[in-house]
């Protein structure tokens, strides 16, 4: 009976891939954007500016504070409420956007408040404006505190992209959650599921303990 | 927007939300108690010389790691009746909880051990202590301090965690909003519920986390 179910999997394993490539589009997109918009924010959470860091605090805390799925839900069925229309595919990406940059805010903030004072005030002495500050003196030593979270971080955004399936995306997760009902065989069809995101993150586990090792070194 | 925020419905609900905030409640506590002796166990396993018992921990915790939590939970909801086993869905739910916080606290507690000095450890030797006084006299009281922080960081991701049980229906908080859009089509009150109750559990736990690493370091301190 195994065997028989084996191959009926093998048959539609295409579309395993197809669920594959959908996660690894809405992982790849929402890496790139979480990244922008954390380090944005990570630059503000550890600025100056009393209003800028508490306004940033309040969102962090928000989506630090509530499980991804219940934020999932609320971008999905109460923004549409308030007259913006979604599709599912952008609701996903926009939630994951909100979600992913708040935790990687926190980790560029941690970085750049990890920079002594004084390189701050070097580089004011050497005459750079604000921006050339961050670019050039803050941000190029902060980036050795940074990387080793930011890459496990990146490993969490991945499998928390399997949440997305609540709302109907076809990305591993939710095929895996379709086959079950035809090819009633739970733990080969979630064995599957499992390796494939297994090829996709632990390659990014290793390279973050590599980064880890290497920048306490 | 918020001017037809329906706060009659909410307080009509309000009893089905306690109900799940007191399941997700008794879920956390349980998951975490198991998942702290999940983790004990796989860490004493992890870092032990015996290769038998070396592997399949470490084996163990890649795997949890690189695999996501929602895919742990319906390998076990689906998989475990193809084994025969017919458990309810809240215990299928508690054990996924627990053995994926087990991986993740059995790393904790591993690198609490490893952040003692090595020095330590040689001086122990030299005492002529061997390797479970070493463990109970100087390793763990040195590793308690760099591990209850993190650990209580554990317990916060765990409590959000358990909202992915609502989607094998269990009666817990989310599921609560999810049953009340599904009768009355007010997701926005609904949800919005939900999240406020997790904000509460959330500031609770994040005082007693940032409480503990105040009087830990005090403790460094002197």
């Amino acid at each position: 009976m195994i065997s028989f179910y084996f191959g009926r999997l093998m048959e539609i394993f295409p579309f395993f891939l197809k669920g594959l490539w959908m996660t690894s589009k809405i992982a790849f997109i929402s890496l790139v954007t979480c990244t922008l918009i954390g380090f944005i924010l990570g630059i503000f959470r550890s600025s100056d500016s009393t209003i800028l860091k508490r306004v940033v605090g309040v969102y962090v805390a928000f989506v630090r504070g509530t499980p991804f799925v219940v934020q999932i839900f609320i971008v999905f069925f109460i923004l549409p409420e308030w007259g913006i229309q979604l599709d599912a595919f952008t609701a996903a990406l926009l939630a994951m956007a909100i979600m992913g940059s708040a935790f990687i805010c926190e980790i560029v903030a941690g970085g750049i408040n990890s920079i002594p004072r004084g390189q701050w005030e070097a580089a004011t002495s050497s005459g750079l404006n604000g921006i050339q500050k961050l670019r050039l003196v803050i941000i190029p030593q902060a980036m050795k505190v940074i990387l080793p979270p930011l890459v496990g971080q990146y490993v969490l955004l991945i499998k928390d992209t399997s949440v997305v399936s609540v709302i109907g995306i076809m990305e591993l997760t939710r095929v895996g959650w379709v086959t079950v009902v035809r090819i009633p065989e739970g733990l080969m069809v979630f064995t599957l599921v499992g390796f494939l995101y297994f090829i996709i993150s632990y390659p990014l586990i290793l390279l973050s303990n590599y980064l880890e090792k290497r920048m306490a070194a | 927007m918020l001017v037809d925020f329906n706060f009659r419905v909410i307080l009509e609900y309000l009893p089905l939300f306690l109900t799940g905030l007191r399941s997700t409640f008794f879920i956390a506590v349980v998951s975490i108690i198991l998942a702290l002796i999940t983790g004990i166990i796989a860490c004493s396993c992890r870092i032990s010389g015996i290769k038998i018992i070396k592997y399949p921990a470490i084996a163990y915790i890649e795997i949890v790691r690189s695999t996501p939590l929602l895919v742990q939970i319906y390998f076990l909801y689906f998989g475990l009746p193809t084994l025969g086993l017919r458990i309810p869905e809240i215990q299928t739910g508690i054990l996924a909880l627990m053995l994926n916080s087990g991986a993740y606290i059995a790393e904790i507690i591993r690198a609490g051990i490893n952040s003692v000095d090595e020095g330590q450890i040689e001086a122990g030797v030299s005492s002529g202590l061997n390797y479970v006084q070493r463990m109970r006299l100087i390793i763990l009281p040195q590793a308690l301090g760099v591990t209850v922080p993190p650990l209580l960081g554990q317990n916060i991701v765990l409590v959000k965690d358990s909202a992915l049980l609502s989607l094998i229906s269990v009666m817990e908080l989310t599921r609560c909003g999810q049953t009340m859009t599904s009768e009355r089509f007010m997701p926005a009150e609904a949800f919005l519920t939900v999240a406020f109750f997790y904000m509460c559990i959330y500031f609770c736990l994040k005082a007693l986390a940032d409480w503990s690493q105040r009087k830990l370091i005090f403790r460094e301190a002197y």
